[in-house]
């Protein structure tokens, strides 16, 4: 092996080791089934290499042997009688109907490359949509199947891109780069690192971490370091337990999180609270931000989030006094539709405070492989690059395809048509999907649809001719680059399901059969070597052995030119430094500084439909055991959580007359679904919040598993923001009502 | 003979179900049956800005104390998984004199073998 930078943790035995009766493995999780983690894992399996106990790898830095429900519910996932073990083929005109062909995989994959191959003989590669769900380890391969197939477009079914990409886009066009709180995650030695530094103040914004766990943030790492002092404040609009630990607890009116941190701004900027020092040295634009803040004074901002002004001030100072002070935000800035400017003023608050690059601050997470923006796009040509649907429009979308802008194709035909599609671990009519009926009817006449899970969704009854089934993570190998600061770790194979292949070996083998140029690996593992090597000077089976590996980090790297591709001090930006007022955004049309929009329909700016509509509606509540549309047919999992619900203030329920515990329809102009009512004082009087992403496996598979009746998003629209990004499945407004007898 | 308990430090408990399920899946227990238990108070407001909102994890007649698990030098399955790191268990006397140093802990004794 070569000499490798990476930094490693000891190991008393090897990766792959003998206990008793059983093998362990030691490895990665990841996707799928999903999460935004990856946590280490110990990977039990029996003589005739049946999964049978996963455990947390409490030589791990990352989790310390902690590991959420999900993963140790594993062997039910992996072993479930209702998984997907063959190909399987139904004829296009019985779309929909429970017809379902048992083929061999040379089949398949001979009618997947057939069909792709005359539409693009026939219509051209963009006439073939590459679409993924929330991907994550499986995500670059998808990408570069998309591109090096010659279309330009992949993309996800989800208005406005709404999660993750506006906050990742948006940072990129004011700091250069995405920014994530130091929780020590870099180092192997966590809190004991000697540069290290504990958040004096976190601020959680728009994520229930501790649940949601999202990208790459291992939640309870807020509980770590509020057990080592920190203190936290909480933005959110429900009270969560974290919030009840919280030094400040806003209770922000879903949508208005860019109002409120102006407010915020306001009350820094105009007390002199923020870092004259960074602000002069690295900071672009500050006399156009004070300007701009002074439209958002404090008592305006009260009026617009909900949240009393003294909370506000209280927040702001707390913010400019703690040294350091980071923050973890979460999905509820991007479902909004404007949530560019959104992102822009939440992290504007961090940065004219200081706190970038410091321990304990913001930091610049390490990468191994660019994620964000896909894996293989030097493989598209310049014209068909041209072709993006949305780009012309949104020109921030530079690599995926915009999505609003995908669904209203399929509705016109304009500019061109699209004849295939390709939709790999996406349950889109279940899950992220904006008015999931509109899209279905958008897409089911498209010719040719073929489509990669783990079980049967709602999405593959009602519109795939041909399913491949995917491995679980327990089932192949693979790396683990995504989300948050990377770390050189793989996923170790240990059993196999019926005839299963991994994402990355379907994703392989049909790209060899489309452009072999652009797959020369014989294995996945040597594709795995090829993204690793250059970095962490490993193969993949050399860091199966070593793994974890951290890259070298070093703080305070904007000061070391360690920022810039040309190694020049300052931030990758077209001046160097952190743009308050964002020459990229003007470049492209775009206001150059954060604002507030009143999202639409809302008490603010609908005010005629709180009669009709008097509730603000938040949806994609986060439970302990389910991760988005998956898990619904695992026992196990579905006890902590059996039913979709809504939770309504008791004096609401009162007000319309309804109970704890009772069926309604959750409804309002654009359509209505199925919710069980849970009474609780942690709502706000005036909202409700609910889960997301129903279907019921045990239903009837002609009739979507009830999807349509469930699915939350029925009250959502295609919405994006000015920028293509951001869409309001958090904000809208809804009336509920008791269900009648038969519905 | 030894005492074995459990220490739990109810400031931290968030929650999440792990302790449940891991401890399912270590004894091979069936859906609905658990070896432990989070049991919530609340959430309810008792002032302003200050909610009653506590998780507490109960061993049950179930609970065996992982004791073949501990024996290999291990930590038991809940132990191992709690995502908080505010469970413990072990020798009930240890744990005692633990219980003392921080409010908002509850001790239970297990059993004796």
């Amino acid at each position: 092996m070569e000499e490798s930078r990476y930094l490693f943790v000891d190991h008393e035995k090897p990766f792959r080791y003998k206990e008793g009766d059983l093998t362990v493995t030691r490895g990665s999780a990841w996707s799928g089934p999903g999460c935004h983690l990856g946590c280490g894992v110990l990977l039990y399996t029996d003589e005739e290499g049946k999964l049978v106990k996963v455990e947390g790898d409490p030589e791990n830095p990352y989790n310390q042997g902690r590991l959420c429900p999900r993963c140790l519910d594993l062997p039910e996932v992996t072993n479930h009688e209702d998984r997907l073990l063959y190909p399987l083929k139904r004829d296009p005109t019985d779309r929909g109907k429970d017809t379902w062909k048992r083929i061999g995989w040379d089949e398949a994959f001979d009618l997947i490359e057939l069909k792709f191959k005359e539409i693009k003989r026939e219509y051209g590669p963009e006439a073939v949509l590459f679409m993924q769900g929330t991907g994550r380890d499986i995500a670059p391969y998808i990408t570069r199947l998309c591109w090096s197939f010659g279309s330009p477009n992949f993309s996800l079914f989800l208005s406005g891109a709404a999660c993750y990409v506006p906050r990742v886009i948006g940072l990129a066009g004011t700091v250069g780069a995405f920014l994530v709180p130091d929780c020590s995650q870099v180092h192997p030695d966590r809190y004991d690192n000697p540069e290290y530094c504990i958040p004096e103040t976190i601020f959680i914004w728009g994520n229930n971490c501790v649940v949601s766990n999202s990208d790459g943030f291992f939640g309870h790492w807020v509980v770590d370091l509020m057990k080592r002092g920190s203190k936290i404040v909480v933005i959110d609009p429900k009270v969560t337990w974290l919030a009840s630990k919280a030094a400040a607890h806003l209770r922000v009116r879903p949508g208005t999180d860019a109002a409120l941190a102006l407010g915020m701004l306001y009350v820094i900027i105009n007390e002199d609270l923020y870092d004259h020092d960074f602000v002069d040295k690295w900071c672009y634009g500050f006399d156009e931000l004070r300007e701009r803040v002074q439209e958002y004074p404090v008592e305006r901002v009260a009026r617009i989030t909900w949240v009393p002004e003294e909370k506000i001030i209280t927040a702001a100072r707390l913010l400019a006094q703690s040294k350091p002070a980071a923050l973890e935000w979460g999905v509820a800035v991007d479902m909004t539709k404007e949530a560019i400017p959104a992102g822009q003023a939440i992290s504007t608050l961090f940065e004219i405070t200081g706190n970038i690059e410091v321990p304990g601050g913001m930091i610049v997470p390490p990468e191994i492989l660019k994620y964000v923006g896909g894996w293989g796009k030097d493989l598209l040509p310049a014209e068909a690059a041209e072709k993006r649907i949305g780009q012309k429009k949104y020109p921030l979308f530079a690599s995926e395809a915009q999505p609003d802008c995908i669904v209203e194709q399929l509705e016109t035909g304009e500019p061109y048509r699209i004849h295939g599609a390709w939709i790999q671990t996406s349950n889109f009519l279940s899950c992220m999907a904006a008015d999931p009926q509109r899209l279905y009817r958008a897409i089911k006449t498209i010719d040719f649809i073929a489509y990669v899970d783990l079980f049967m969704t709602p999405t593959a009854m009602a519109l795939a001719d041909v399913i491949l089934p995917a491995a679980t993570f327990p089932e192949r190998n693979g790396i683990r680059l995504g989300d948050g600061a990377q770390r050189g770790e793989t996923i170790n194979k240990v059993t196999s399901i019926g005839e299963c292949k991994s994402d990355m070996e379907i994703n392989l083998e049909l790209g060899r059969r489309f452009n072999p140029e652009a797959w020369p690996w014989e294995t996945v593992e040597e594709m795995f070597t090829f993204l690793l090597k250059d970095d962490t000077g490993m193969t993949f089976e050399e860091l199966q052995q070593k793994a974890p590996a951290y890259p070298p980090f070093e703080y305070h790297r904007h000061e070391k030119g360690m920022l810039r591709k040309d190694g020049a001090v300052g931030f990758n930006t077209a001046t160097g430094r952190i743009e308050l007022w964002s020459t990229f955004y003007q470049s492209v049309g775009l206001d150059p500084l954060p604002y507030f929009e009143e999202p639409s329909p809302g008490p603010g700016a609908t005010p005629e439909l709180m009669e009709e509509y008097p509730l603000v509606l938040t949806t994609g509540a986060r439970t302990w055991s389910m991760f988005h549309s998956e898990h619904r047919q695992v026992k196990r999992m579905r006890a902590l959580h059996p039913d979709p619900i809504i939770e309504v203030h008791p004096t609401t329920l009162e007000r319309f007359g309804l109970r704890d515990g009772e069926w309604v329809w959750v409804e309002n102009q654009f359509g209505r679904a199925k919710r069980k009512t849970v009474a609780t004082p942690v709502i706000d009087p005036r909202m409700c919040s609910t889960d997301h992403a129903w279907w019921l496996p045990e239903g009837d598979p002609e009739s979507f598993y009830d999807v349509f009746e469930l699915n939350i998003n029925n009250l959502v629209q295609w919405s994006p923001g000015k920028s293509g990004f951001g869409s309001n499945y958090k904000t809208a407004l809804c009336k509920i009502y008791r269900i009648q007898e038969g519905e | 003979m030894e005492n074995i308990g459990m220490l739990i430090d109810y400031e931290w408990c968030s929650g999440c179900h792990s302790c449940e399920v891991a401890c399912q899946m270590e004894h091979g227990l069936p859906v609905g049956q658990t070896g432990i238990s989070v049991h919530t108070v609340g959430p309810w407001e008792i002032a302003e800005d200050n909610w009653q909102y506590t998780h507490l994890a109960l061993p049950t007649k179930q609970c065996t104390g992982c004791v073949t698990r501990r024996a290999k030098g291990k930590l038991a399955s809940c132990a191992h998984h709690c995502q908080s790191k505010c469970l413990q268990v072990g020798p009930l006397e240890d744990l005692m004199a633990e219980l003392s140093n921080k409010p908002s802990q509850a001790l239970f004794f297990i059993q004796q073998l």
